[in-house]
Protein backbone atom coordinates (compact mmCIF):
# COMPACT_ATOMS: atom_id res chain seq x y z
CA UNK A 1 0.00 0.00 0.00
CA UNK A 2 2.79 2.39 0.82
CA UNK A 3 6.09 2.00 -0.97
CA UNK A 4 9.06 4.11 0.00
CA UNK A 5 12.07 4.14 -2.29
CA UNK A 6 15.45 5.54 -1.31
CA UNK A 7 14.21 8.65 0.36
CA UNK A 8 16.68 11.05 1.85
CA UNK A 9 16.13 14.22 3.79
CA UNK A 10 18.63 16.57 5.35
CA UNK A 11 17.80 19.46 7.67
CA UNK A 12 20.94 21.57 7.51
CA UNK A 13 23.46 19.40 9.36
CA UNK A 14 21.00 16.80 10.62
CA UNK A 15 20.58 13.75 8.46
CA UNK A 16 16.91 13.11 9.22
CA UNK A 17 16.32 10.31 6.71
CA UNK A 18 19.16 8.44 5.11
CA UNK A 19 18.28 6.25 2.14
CA UNK A 20 15.19 4.50 3.42
CA UNK A 21 13.51 1.87 1.28
CA UNK A 22 10.57 -0.02 2.67
CA UNK A 23 7.14 -1.32 1.79
CA UNK A 24 4.10 -1.44 4.03
CA UNK A 25 1.21 -3.76 3.21
CA UNK A 26 -2.45 -3.98 4.02
CA UNK A 27 -3.19 -5.57 7.39
CA UNK A 28 0.18 -4.71 8.89
CA UNK A 29 0.45 -2.80 12.12
CA UNK A 30 3.88 -1.29 12.04
CA UNK A 31 5.58 0.08 15.11
CA UNK A 32 8.13 2.74 14.26
CA UNK A 33 10.70 2.64 16.99
CA UNK A 34 13.88 4.53 17.57
CA UNK A 35 15.56 7.02 19.90
CA UNK A 36 14.49 10.68 19.91
CA UNK A 37 15.49 12.43 16.73
CA UNK A 38 15.90 9.22 14.78
CA UNK A 39 13.63 10.41 11.96
CA UNK A 40 10.33 8.71 12.81
CA UNK A 41 8.23 11.86 12.62
CA UNK A 42 10.08 13.04 9.51
CA UNK A 43 9.25 9.74 7.82
CA UNK A 44 5.59 10.09 8.74
CA UNK A 45 5.47 13.70 7.62
CA UNK A 46 7.12 12.74 4.33
CA UNK A 47 4.38 10.18 3.71
CA UNK A 48 1.81 12.88 4.39
CA UNK A 49 3.57 15.28 2.05
CA UNK A 50 4.26 17.84 4.76
CA UNK A 51 7.99 17.32 4.39
CA UNK A 52 9.43 17.16 0.89
CA UNK A 53 12.25 14.59 0.65
CA UNK A 54 15.47 15.68 -1.07
CA UNK A 55 15.46 12.55 -3.20
CA UNK A 56 13.61 9.28 -3.55
CA UNK A 57 9.97 8.48 -4.13
CA UNK A 58 6.97 7.54 -2.06
CA UNK A 59 4.06 5.64 -3.58
CA UNK A 60 0.67 5.24 -2.03
CA UNK A 61 -1.41 2.58 -3.79
CA UNK A 62 1.11 2.75 -6.67
CA UNK A 63 0.63 6.46 -7.22
CA UNK A 64 3.56 8.75 -6.53
CA UNK A 65 2.46 11.08 -3.76
CA UNK A 66 3.91 14.23 -5.25
CA UNK A 67 1.61 13.89 -8.24
CA UNK A 68 -1.69 13.91 -6.43
CA UNK A 69 -3.33 14.94 -3.19
CA UNK A 70 -6.25 12.52 -3.38
CA UNK A 71 -4.25 9.75 -1.72
CA UNK A 72 -4.66 11.65 1.54
CA UNK A 73 -8.35 10.77 1.33
CA UNK A 74 -7.28 7.27 2.41
CA UNK A 75 -5.14 8.44 5.31
CA UNK A 76 -6.16 9.29 8.84
CA UNK A 77 -3.41 11.14 10.67
CA UNK A 78 -3.08 11.74 14.37
CA UNK A 79 -0.21 14.16 15.06
CA UNK A 80 2.18 13.99 17.99
CA UNK A 81 0.95 17.31 19.33
CA UNK A 82 -2.47 18.31 18.07
CA UNK A 83 -2.27 22.00 17.31
CA UNK A 84 -5.44 23.68 16.17
CA UNK A 85 -6.54 27.25 15.55
CA UNK A 86 -7.19 28.95 18.88
CA UNK A 87 -10.56 30.47 18.09
CA UNK A 88 -12.00 27.41 16.39
CA UNK A 89 -14.62 25.55 18.34
CA UNK A 90 -14.59 21.77 18.54
CA UNK A 91 -17.87 21.54 16.64
CA UNK A 92 -16.61 23.89 13.91
CA UNK A 93 -13.47 21.83 13.47
CA UNK A 94 -15.48 18.66 12.86
CA UNK A 95 -17.89 20.41 10.49
CA UNK A 96 -15.04 21.94 8.50
CA UNK A 97 -13.16 18.67 8.11
CA UNK A 98 -16.36 16.85 7.16
CA UNK A 99 -17.04 19.54 4.58
CA UNK A 100 -13.59 19.11 3.09
CA UNK A 101 -13.62 15.34 3.00
CA UNK A 102 -17.12 15.25 1.58
CA UNK A 103 -20.38 14.99 3.47
CA UNK A 104 -21.57 11.94 1.57
CA UNK A 105 -18.84 9.71 3.07
CA UNK A 106 -19.56 7.17 5.76
CA UNK A 107 -18.22 8.38 9.04
CA UNK A 108 -17.04 6.31 11.96
CA UNK A 109 -18.01 8.27 15.04
CA UNK A 110 -17.23 5.62 17.63
CA UNK A 111 -14.30 7.50 19.19
CA UNK A 112 -16.12 10.81 18.88
CA UNK A 113 -18.88 9.53 21.18
CA UNK A 114 -16.69 7.37 23.40
CA UNK A 115 -14.44 10.33 24.15
CA UNK A 116 -17.59 12.39 24.82
CA UNK A 117 -16.55 15.07 22.34
CA UNK A 118 -20.22 15.75 21.59
CA UNK A 119 -20.48 17.39 25.03
CA UNK A 120 -17.77 20.00 24.35
CA UNK A 121 -18.75 21.16 20.86
CA UNK A 122 -19.01 24.80 21.91
CA UNK A 123 -15.57 24.97 23.54
CA UNK A 124 -12.82 26.83 21.68
CA UNK A 125 -9.74 24.69 20.96
CA UNK A 126 -7.44 26.92 23.02
CA UNK A 127 -9.29 26.11 26.25
CA UNK A 128 -8.79 22.34 25.84
CA UNK A 129 -6.19 20.43 27.82
CA UNK A 130 -3.44 18.52 26.05
CA UNK A 131 -5.21 15.21 26.63
CA UNK A 132 -8.52 16.45 25.27
CA UNK A 133 -6.77 17.73 22.16
CA UNK A 134 -5.29 14.27 21.70
CA UNK A 135 -8.82 12.87 21.88
CA UNK A 136 -9.95 15.32 19.20
CA UNK A 137 -6.98 14.33 17.02
CA UNK A 138 -7.75 10.64 17.47
CA UNK A 139 -11.43 11.06 16.69
CA UNK A 140 -10.53 13.03 13.53
CA UNK A 141 -8.03 10.41 12.38
CA UNK A 142 -10.58 7.59 12.60
CA UNK A 143 -13.57 9.66 11.46
CA UNK A 144 -13.52 8.82 7.77
CA UNK A 145 -12.78 5.14 8.11
CA UNK A 146 -9.52 5.50 6.14
CA UNK A 147 -7.55 2.54 4.78
CA UNK A 148 -4.32 3.84 6.27
CA UNK A 149 -3.95 5.14 9.80
CA UNK A 150 -0.88 7.05 10.86
CA UNK A 151 -0.65 7.60 14.59
CA UNK A 152 2.23 9.60 16.02
CA UNK A 153 2.56 8.91 19.75
CA UNK A 154 -1.17 8.21 20.08
CA UNK A 155 -1.34 7.35 23.76
CA UNK A 156 1.01 10.04 25.09
CA UNK A 157 -1.00 12.38 27.27
CA UNK A 158 -4.15 10.28 27.38
CA UNK A 159 -5.55 9.06 30.69
CA UNK A 160 -5.56 5.27 31.22
CA UNK A 161 -9.24 4.91 30.42
CA UNK A 162 -9.06 6.86 27.14
CA UNK A 163 -5.83 5.10 26.28
CA UNK A 164 -7.64 1.77 26.59
CA UNK A 165 -10.51 3.01 24.42
CA UNK A 166 -8.03 4.05 21.74
CA UNK A 167 -6.11 0.79 21.93
CA UNK A 168 -9.22 -1.34 21.55
CA UNK A 169 -10.18 0.83 18.57
CA UNK A 170 -6.78 0.20 17.00
CA UNK A 171 -7.21 -3.55 17.53
CA UNK A 172 -10.68 -3.43 15.96
CA UNK A 173 -9.33 -1.57 12.90
CA UNK A 174 -6.44 -4.01 12.63
CA UNK A 175 -8.97 -6.85 12.43
CA UNK A 176 -10.66 -5.02 9.58
CA UNK A 177 -7.40 -5.29 7.64
CA UNK A 178 -6.14 -1.74 7.72
CA UNK A 179 -2.59 -0.56 7.46
CA UNK A 180 -1.63 1.13 10.69
CA UNK A 181 1.62 2.98 11.35
CA UNK A 182 2.37 3.83 14.95
CA UNK A 183 5.25 5.52 16.68
CA UNK A 184 5.45 5.22 20.42
CA UNK A 185 7.93 5.08 23.22
CA UNK A 186 5.51 3.14 25.38
CA UNK A 187 6.43 -0.31 24.12
CA UNK A 188 4.02 -2.14 26.38
CA UNK A 189 1.21 -0.30 24.56
CA UNK A 190 2.43 -1.59 21.21
CA UNK A 191 2.75 -5.17 22.40
CA UNK A 192 -0.95 -5.90 22.01
CA UNK A 193 -1.37 -5.19 18.33
CA UNK A 194 1.94 -4.77 16.49
CA UNK A 195 2.71 -7.15 13.65
CA UNK A 196 5.96 -5.61 12.43
CA UNK A 197 8.69 -3.44 13.82
CA UNK A 198 10.70 -0.85 11.98
CA UNK A 199 13.69 0.38 13.89
CA UNK A 200 15.26 3.69 12.97
CA UNK A 201 18.41 5.30 14.26
CA UNK A 202 19.92 8.58 13.11
CA UNK A 203 17.84 8.51 9.96
CA UNK A 204 18.84 4.99 8.97
CA UNK A 205 16.60 1.97 8.97
CA UNK A 206 18.37 -0.56 11.17
CA UNK A 207 15.82 -3.30 10.54
CA UNK A 208 12.26 -4.03 9.51
CA UNK A 209 11.09 -7.38 10.85
CA UNK A 210 7.96 -9.09 12.02
CA UNK A 211 7.43 -9.20 15.73
CA UNK A 212 7.92 -12.98 15.88
CA UNK A 213 11.31 -12.70 14.25
CA UNK A 214 12.34 -10.05 16.74
CA UNK A 215 11.17 -12.20 19.62
CA UNK A 216 12.93 -15.33 18.47
CA UNK A 217 16.15 -13.49 17.63
CA UNK A 218 16.46 -11.81 20.98
CA UNK A 219 15.06 -14.72 22.91
CA UNK A 220 12.88 -12.37 24.93
CA UNK A 221 9.16 -12.87 25.13
CA UNK A 222 8.24 -9.32 25.93
CA UNK A 223 8.55 -6.69 23.21
CA UNK A 224 9.84 -4.04 25.57
CA UNK A 225 12.63 -6.34 26.70
CA UNK A 226 13.62 -7.37 23.19
CA UNK A 227 13.79 -3.78 22.02
CA UNK A 228 15.71 -2.72 25.08
CA UNK A 229 18.18 -5.50 24.31
CA UNK A 230 18.52 -4.39 20.69
CA UNK A 231 19.11 -0.81 21.76
CA UNK A 232 21.67 -1.91 24.29
CA UNK A 233 23.50 -4.09 21.76
CA UNK A 234 23.55 -1.21 19.35
CA UNK A 235 25.00 1.11 21.90
CA UNK A 236 27.66 -1.47 22.61
CA UNK A 237 28.66 -1.73 18.96
CA UNK A 238 28.65 2.05 18.70
CA UNK A 239 30.86 2.21 21.75
CA UNK A 240 33.22 -0.27 20.17
CA UNK A 241 33.40 1.79 17.00
CA UNK A 242 34.08 4.78 19.14
CA UNK A 243 36.92 3.01 20.94
CA UNK A 244 38.43 1.82 17.67
CA UNK A 245 38.19 5.28 16.23
CA UNK A 246 40.07 6.68 19.14
CA UNK B 1 -13.00 25.31 -6.18
CA UNK B 2 -15.71 24.57 -3.63
CA UNK B 3 -13.05 23.56 -1.08
CA UNK B 4 -11.34 26.85 -1.65
CA UNK B 5 -14.52 28.74 -0.83
CA UNK B 6 -15.23 26.63 2.25
CA UNK B 7 -11.82 27.30 3.72
CA UNK B 8 -11.79 30.99 2.87
CA UNK B 9 -15.24 31.28 4.41
CA UNK B 10 -13.86 29.88 7.61
CA UNK B 11 -10.82 32.20 7.49
CA UNK B 12 -13.10 35.17 6.85
CA UNK B 13 -15.37 34.17 9.72
CA UNK B 14 -12.35 33.87 12.01
CA UNK B 15 -11.02 37.30 11.04
CA UNK B 16 -14.43 38.99 11.29
CA UNK B 17 -14.31 38.48 15.05
CA UNK B 18 -10.73 39.68 15.29
CA UNK B 19 -10.42 42.82 17.44
CA UNK B 20 -7.58 44.26 15.37
CA UNK B 21 -9.70 44.07 12.25
CA UNK B 22 -12.63 45.79 13.95
CA UNK B 23 -10.31 48.50 15.30
CA UNK B 24 -8.85 49.02 11.81
CA UNK B 25 -12.28 49.44 10.25
CA UNK B 26 -13.35 51.85 12.99
CA UNK B 27 -10.12 53.83 12.64
CA UNK B 28 -10.64 54.28 8.91
CA UNK B 29 -14.28 55.17 9.47
CA UNK B 30 -13.62 57.72 12.23
CA UNK B 31 -10.61 59.28 10.46
CA UNK B 32 -12.42 59.78 7.17
CA UNK B 33 -15.67 60.91 8.81
CA UNK B 34 -13.69 63.38 10.94
CA UNK B 35 -11.77 64.79 7.99
CA UNK B 36 -14.89 65.27 5.90
CA UNK B 37 -16.65 66.91 8.86
CA UNK B 38 -13.81 69.29 9.73
CA UNK B 39 -12.81 70.49 6.30
CA UNK B 40 -15.10 72.93 4.56
CA UNK B 41 -13.68 71.99 1.21
CA UNK B 42 -14.21 68.30 0.53
CA UNK B 43 -11.34 68.02 -1.95
CA UNK B 44 -8.98 69.24 0.79
CA UNK B 45 -10.33 66.49 3.00
CA UNK B 46 -9.67 63.96 0.24
CA UNK B 47 -6.07 65.15 0.04
CA UNK B 48 -5.57 64.59 3.77
CA UNK B 49 -7.36 61.28 3.51
CA UNK B 50 -5.09 60.29 0.64
CA UNK B 51 -2.06 60.49 2.89
CA UNK B 52 -3.71 58.35 5.54
CA UNK B 53 -4.75 55.82 2.94
CA UNK B 54 -1.29 55.59 1.40
CA UNK B 55 0.43 55.10 4.75
CA UNK B 56 -2.03 53.14 6.87
CA UNK B 57 -3.50 50.67 4.37
CA UNK B 58 -0.18 49.18 3.21
CA UNK B 59 1.10 49.04 6.80
CA UNK B 60 -1.95 47.30 8.20
CA UNK B 61 -2.26 44.95 5.24
CA UNK B 62 1.38 43.90 5.53
CA UNK B 63 1.55 43.48 9.29
CA UNK B 64 -1.90 42.01 9.78
CA UNK B 65 -1.52 39.37 7.08
CA UNK B 66 1.95 38.43 8.27
CA UNK B 67 0.80 37.95 11.86
CA UNK B 68 -2.30 36.11 10.72
CA UNK B 69 -0.21 33.80 8.56
CA UNK B 70 1.99 32.74 11.45
CA UNK B 71 -0.97 32.42 13.82
CA UNK B 72 -2.79 30.14 11.43
CA UNK B 73 0.21 27.92 10.80
CA UNK B 74 -1.46 25.09 12.70
CA UNK B 75 -4.59 25.49 10.65
CA UNK B 76 -2.58 25.40 7.44
CA UNK B 77 -0.83 22.25 8.57
CA UNK B 78 -4.15 20.64 9.48
CA UNK B 79 -5.54 21.48 6.06
CA UNK B 80 -2.49 19.98 4.37
CA UNK B 81 -3.02 16.61 6.07
CA UNK B 82 -6.39 16.55 4.29
CA UNK B 83 -6.70 15.82 0.58
CA UNK B 84 -6.04 19.44 -0.39
CA UNK B 85 -3.26 20.76 -2.56
CA UNK B 86 -0.86 23.38 -1.31
CA UNK B 87 -2.01 25.84 -3.95
CA UNK B 88 -5.57 25.53 -2.77
CA UNK B 89 -4.68 26.03 0.88
CA UNK B 90 -2.53 29.09 0.20
CA UNK B 91 -5.01 30.67 -2.18
CA UNK B 92 -7.92 30.16 0.19
CA UNK B 93 -5.92 31.76 2.99
CA UNK B 94 -5.17 34.66 0.65
CA UNK B 95 -8.78 34.98 -0.41
CA UNK B 96 -9.92 35.02 3.23
CA UNK B 97 -7.42 37.60 4.46
CA UNK B 98 -7.46 39.92 1.47
CA UNK B 99 -11.24 39.98 1.21
CA UNK B 100 -11.56 40.85 4.89
CA UNK B 101 -9.09 43.72 4.43
CA UNK B 102 -10.99 44.93 1.38
CA UNK B 103 -14.26 44.80 3.28
CA UNK B 104 -12.68 46.88 6.06
CA UNK B 105 -11.66 49.51 3.46
CA UNK B 106 -15.07 49.43 1.80
CA UNK B 107 -16.79 50.08 5.12
CA UNK B 108 -14.24 52.42 6.71
CA UNK B 109 -13.52 54.47 3.63
CA UNK B 110 -16.39 53.69 1.31
CA UNK B 111 -19.25 54.76 3.54
CA UNK B 112 -17.88 58.28 4.29
CA UNK B 113 -16.96 58.76 0.62
CA UNK B 114 -20.45 57.72 -0.38
CA UNK B 115 -21.94 60.27 2.01
CA UNK B 116 -19.63 63.26 1.58
CA UNK B 117 -17.66 63.00 -1.62
CA UNK B 118 -19.35 60.74 -4.12
CA UNK B 119 -17.45 61.63 -7.31
CA UNK B 120 -14.61 60.43 -9.51
CA UNK B 121 -11.92 61.49 -7.03
CA UNK B 122 -13.62 59.78 -4.11
CA UNK B 123 -14.18 56.60 -6.05
CA UNK B 124 -10.58 56.48 -7.30
CA UNK B 125 -9.42 56.86 -3.70
CA UNK B 126 -11.61 53.93 -2.73
CA UNK B 127 -10.37 51.89 -5.68
CA UNK B 128 -6.72 52.55 -4.83
CA UNK B 129 -7.41 51.67 -1.19
CA UNK B 130 -8.82 48.28 -2.18
CA UNK B 131 -6.07 47.57 -4.71
CA UNK B 132 -3.34 48.46 -2.21
CA UNK B 133 -4.89 46.03 0.29
CA UNK B 134 -4.70 43.25 -2.28
CA UNK B 135 -1.15 44.15 -3.33
CA UNK B 136 0.30 44.34 0.15
CA UNK B 137 -1.43 41.19 1.37
CA UNK B 138 0.14 39.41 -1.55
CA UNK B 139 3.58 40.86 -0.78
CA UNK B 140 3.28 39.86 2.86
CA UNK B 141 2.39 36.29 1.84
CA UNK B 142 5.57 36.02 -0.12
CA UNK B 143 7.61 37.37 2.79
CA UNK B 144 5.91 35.05 5.29
CA UNK B 145 6.33 31.90 3.21
CA UNK B 146 9.99 32.75 2.73
CA UNK B 147 10.86 33.46 6.35
CA UNK B 148 10.48 30.68 8.85
CA UNK B 149 9.88 32.39 12.17
CA UNK B 150 7.38 35.01 13.13
CA UNK B 151 9.79 37.70 14.37
CA UNK B 152 11.73 37.64 11.13
CA UNK B 153 8.54 37.64 9.08
CA UNK B 154 7.18 40.73 10.81
CA UNK B 155 10.60 42.38 10.53
CA UNK B 156 10.64 41.79 6.79
CA UNK B 157 7.08 43.12 6.49
CA UNK B 158 8.01 46.35 8.29
CA UNK B 159 11.15 46.74 6.24
CA UNK B 160 9.15 46.36 3.04
CA UNK B 161 6.74 49.01 4.25
CA UNK B 162 9.63 51.39 4.96
CA UNK B 163 11.01 50.69 1.54
CA UNK B 164 7.77 51.39 -0.29
CA UNK B 165 6.75 54.49 1.71
CA UNK B 166 10.09 56.18 2.39
CA UNK B 167 13.21 54.65 0.89
CA UNK B 168 11.91 54.26 -2.64
CA UNK B 169 10.79 57.90 -2.80
CA UNK B 170 14.13 59.03 -1.43
CA UNK B 171 16.01 57.09 -4.07
CA UNK B 172 13.71 58.36 -6.80
CA UNK B 173 14.20 61.96 -5.72
CA UNK B 174 17.95 61.42 -5.68
CA UNK B 175 17.88 60.16 -9.26
CA UNK B 176 15.58 62.96 -10.41
CA UNK B 177 17.82 65.53 -8.78
CA UNK B 178 21.00 64.12 -10.28
CA UNK B 179 19.55 63.99 -13.79
CA UNK B 180 17.42 67.10 -13.59
CA UNK B 181 18.90 68.44 -16.84
CA UNK B 182 17.27 65.67 -18.83
CA UNK B 183 13.59 65.19 -19.67
CA UNK B 184 12.46 62.55 -17.19
CA UNK B 185 8.67 62.54 -17.53
CA UNK B 186 8.41 59.15 -19.21
CA UNK B 187 11.11 57.71 -16.98
CA UNK B 188 9.35 58.83 -13.83
CA UNK B 189 6.11 57.34 -15.04
CA UNK B 190 7.73 53.96 -15.61
CA UNK B 191 9.70 54.02 -12.38
CA UNK B 192 6.64 54.94 -10.35
CA UNK B 193 5.05 51.72 -11.55
CA UNK B 194 7.72 49.93 -9.53
CA UNK B 195 6.04 51.20 -6.38
CA UNK B 196 2.30 50.61 -6.04
CA UNK B 197 1.99 53.34 -3.40
CA UNK B 198 3.54 55.94 -5.72
CA UNK B 199 1.41 54.81 -8.59
CA UNK B 200 -1.67 55.14 -6.42
CA UNK B 201 -0.64 58.60 -5.28
CA UNK B 202 -0.03 59.89 -8.79
CA UNK B 203 -3.26 58.35 -10.03
CA UNK B 204 -5.37 60.09 -7.39
CA UNK B 205 -3.50 63.40 -7.42
CA UNK B 206 -4.10 63.73 -11.14
CA UNK B 207 -7.83 63.25 -10.70
CA UNK B 208 -7.82 66.32 -8.48
CA UNK B 209 -7.67 70.04 -9.23
CA UNK B 210 -4.32 70.42 -7.46
CA UNK B 211 -2.66 68.83 -10.49
CA UNK B 212 -3.10 72.18 -12.23
CA UNK B 213 -0.34 73.51 -9.97
CA UNK B 214 2.18 70.98 -11.17
CA UNK B 215 3.09 72.81 -14.36
CA UNK B 216 4.08 71.25 -17.62
CA UNK B 217 4.92 67.80 -16.20
CA UNK B 218 1.61 67.72 -14.45
CA UNK B 219 -0.13 68.47 -17.70
CA UNK B 220 1.55 65.55 -19.43
CA UNK B 221 0.59 63.21 -16.60
CA UNK B 222 -2.90 64.55 -16.45
CA UNK B 223 -3.35 63.79 -20.09
CA UNK B 224 -2.29 60.20 -19.47
CA UNK B 225 -3.84 59.41 -16.09
CA UNK B 226 -6.97 61.44 -16.74
CA UNK B 227 -7.82 59.24 -19.71
CA UNK B 228 -9.33 55.78 -19.53
CA UNK B 229 -5.96 54.45 -20.70
CA UNK B 230 -4.44 55.74 -17.46
CA UNK B 231 -7.08 53.97 -15.44
CA UNK B 232 -6.45 50.72 -17.30
CA UNK B 233 -2.70 51.13 -16.91
CA UNK B 234 -3.00 51.67 -13.16
CA UNK B 235 -5.36 48.74 -12.78
CA UNK B 236 -3.09 46.50 -14.84
CA UNK B 237 0.05 47.38 -12.90
CA UNK B 238 -1.75 46.93 -9.57
CA UNK B 239 -3.07 43.52 -10.63
CA UNK B 240 0.42 42.57 -11.71
CA UNK B 241 1.66 43.65 -8.29
CA UNK B 242 -0.95 41.37 -6.74
CA UNK B 243 -0.36 38.33 -8.91
CA UNK B 244 3.43 38.33 -9.07
CA UNK B 245 4.24 38.12 -5.32
CA UNK B 246 1.40 35.64 -4.81
CA UNK B 247 2.74 33.48 -7.60
CA UNK B 248 6.24 33.58 -6.10
CA UNK B 249 4.73 32.69 -2.72
CA UNK B 250 2.96 29.70 -4.30
CA UNK B 251 6.17 28.48 -5.88
CA UNK B 252 8.13 28.52 -2.65
CA UNK B 253 5.20 27.21 -0.61
CA UNK B 254 4.98 24.14 -2.83
CA UNK B 255 8.57 23.22 -1.99
CA UNK B 256 8.44 24.18 1.66
CA UNK B 257 8.81 21.73 4.56
CA UNK B 258 6.23 22.33 7.23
Amino acid sequence: MIKIQNIRKRFKRLNALNDITVEFRKGQVIALIGPNGSGKTTLIRSILGLVKPDSGKIYCNDIAINETVEYRDNIGYMPQVGRYPDNMKVGQLFTLIKNIRGLEKNTDEELYYKFKLDTILEKPMRTLSGGTRQKVSAALAFLFDPEILILDEPTAGLDPLSSEILKSKIIAEKKRGKLILITSHVLSDLEEFTTDIMYLNEGKMIFFKSIDEVRSETGEDKLSKSIARIMRDQQKTELQYFKIAR
Amino acid sequence: MSHLLKISKYVLYDIARNKVMIAYTLFLLIASMGLFQMEENSSKAVLSLLNIVLIVIPLVSLVFSTIHWYNSYEFIELMLTQPLSRNKVLLSEYAGISSSLVVAVLIGLGVPILIYNFNAVGLSLLLIGCLLSLVFTSISFWASVKSRDKARGIGVALLLWFYFTLIFDGLLLLVLFAFSDYPLEKFTLIVSSLNPIDLGRIFIMLQMDVSALMGYTGAIYKEFFGSSLGLLYTLGIMILWTILPLWLALISFRKKDL
